[in-house]
């Protein structure tokens, strides 16, 4: 190898708590690293620019896209993924309960990043209007529910709601 | 839709920033939050052969208030923007405009160097430094130069920036920032980039006369712009009805916007027009 920079990096990073290490290619997006490398396939790929928000993860507590992330970026960071919410088996988060309840999902390709998105909306906001939380969501988009019961979902994991997760 | 190959390299001082990006024979591009050139790059519209990337130089970041001045470290990002009290208490466009920029999830990548650098039509952040009259501050390793906003915009996407030189920071007048402000924007939906944005300020007197104003408009061509006669005519004025025509007037008489399978000229000109009245009524204390 001549080539003074390397095209390969070593990612030393924390998902969903736990430590990991990897030597991955510079050039992986950082969703292909979390679904191809850590098998954390809750956070799904769709458009790749940006736009459909389906690769939303947290980043050090703050929600960014993953398709638009190398993986070399996540050096040093603490990611949280959908997974991080309840794992196999185990008994779902109240936001997770309230979209089931509500019926706000149906293929639940947008449902990962929905979830990590609400979450980010209602730990800032804990008692967000109808609006507030329409405009939260308008981040990510969903080609089956229409949207309504997602937003119910969430309104009703507000505080004081039945699936309060604040 | 995954990136062409390229070197990456993570210089942690702006002076390493500045050699990588002259270095001859090979195509590199800064890295700051990503949010428009990694884009182009899934879709390799962009393959550069390096990624300089510039996240780790914390000379980059940074609200300072110096003087009658406020400088702004390139890699702030649009959330920090919209919510950093400095920002928000001396330059409360700048501030409003960005909370108009795409989603959260966006805002806490995209930073005020890269969205300058990109230089899209309608980038709010452009339109708005447009109305302050800021001084973009801009190195290389030949050395650091300031440059008037209205002197960055070269057309579509593109700013009289040499190949290797980097936004280092942005400076804005305190004595303008502070000024009422008016700003408009028009998307199809939520977080979409603007059609037409309108931003205006303007320095009234204790009178009510208004002494100075300036007002900027994006997506009504190539580059974001002001439009000096449209000020002009509020100069002297009391902002009334009557001025306010004048003004909206002088824009259509100024801009060209080009038809698109977006909006139609006559579309884009009312558009213009109707948002360049309600960011001079909002200015004029209509808020
Ligand atoms: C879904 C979506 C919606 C969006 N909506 C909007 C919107 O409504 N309004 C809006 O204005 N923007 C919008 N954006 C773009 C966003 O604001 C970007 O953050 C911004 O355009 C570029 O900033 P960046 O820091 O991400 O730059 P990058 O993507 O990292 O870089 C962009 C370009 O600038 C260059 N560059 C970066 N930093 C510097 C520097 N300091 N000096 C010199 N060159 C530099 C890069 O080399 C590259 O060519 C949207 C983006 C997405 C993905
Ligand atoms: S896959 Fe990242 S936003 Fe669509
Ligand atoms: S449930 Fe299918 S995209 Fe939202």
């Amino acid at each position: 190898m001549s080539d003074p920079a390397p095209t390969t990096w070593p990612l030393h990073c924390t998902v969903n708590g736990r430590p990991r290490t990897l030597v991955v290619s510079v050039r992986k997006l950082a969703v292909d690293v979390l679904r191809e490398d850590f098998g954390l396939r809750g956070t799904h790929a769709g458009c790749e620019h940006g736009v459909c928000g389906a690769c939303t993860v947290l980043l050090d507590d703050a929600p960014v896209r993953s398709c638009l992330l190398f993986a070399p970026q996540l050096e040093g960071c603490d990611v949280r993924t959908v997974e991080d919410l309840a794992g196999p088996g185990e008994v779902l988060h109240p936001l997770q309960e309230s979209f089931s309840a509500h019926h706000g999902l149906q293929c639940g390709f947008c449902t990962p990043a929905m979830l990590l998105t609400a979450l980010d909306l209602l730990r800032s906001n804990p008692t967000p209007t109808r609006d507030e939380v329409r405009e939260a969501l308008s981040a990510n988009l969903c080609r089956c529910t229409g949207y309504q019961q997602i937003v119910d979902a969430v309104m009703d994991s507000s505080r004081g709601g039945e699936f309060d997760c604040t | 839709m995954k990136p062409a190959p390229f070197r990456y390299e993570r210089p942690s001082s702006l002076q390493d920033a500045l050699a990588l990006l002259a270095e001859q024979g090979v195509e590199t591009k800064a890295l700051a939050g990503g949010q428009s050139l990694v884009p182009l790059m899934n879709l390799r519209l962009a393959r550069p052969d390096v990624i300089v990337d510039l996240n780790q130089i914390s000379e980059l970041s940074g609200v300072e208030r110096a003087g009658d001045q406020v400088r702004l470290g390139a890699l702030i990002r649009h959330e920090m923007t919209m919510s950093d009290p400095t920002v928000r208490q001396l330059l409360p466009l700048l501030a409003h405009a960005a909370a108009h920029i795409g989603h959260r999830a966006i805002r806490t990548r995209g930073t005020l160097g890269g969205s300058l650098a990109h230089a899209d039509p309608s980038a709010e952040l452009a339109v708005a430094s447009l109305a302050l009259g800021a001084e973009v501050e801009v190195a290389s390793t030949r050395g650091v130069r300031l440059v008037p906003i209205g002197e960055l915009f070269d057309g579509p996407l593109s700013t009289t920036l040499a190949e290797d030189e980097l936004i280092v920071a942005v400076r804005y007048r305190v004595d303008q920032g502070r000024r009422p402000f008016g700003f408009a924007e028009l998307a199809r939906r939520q977080g979409d980039f603007a059609l037409t944005i309108a931003a205006v300020t303007v320095a009234v007197d204790e009178d009510g006369g208004c002494r100075a104003a300036t007002v900027a408009l994006g997506g009504v061509g190539g580059s974001p712009r002001l439009i000096g006669p449209a000020a002009r005519a509020l100069i002297g004025t009391r902002l009334e009805p009557t001025a306010i025509d004048l003004a909206v007037a002088a824009v259509e008489h100024t801009i060209r916007p080009v038809a698109d399978l977006h909006g139609t000229l006559a579309y884009r000109m009312a558009m213009a027009a109707l948002l360049t009245r309600q960011a001079i009524a909002m200015a004029g204390g209509a808020r």
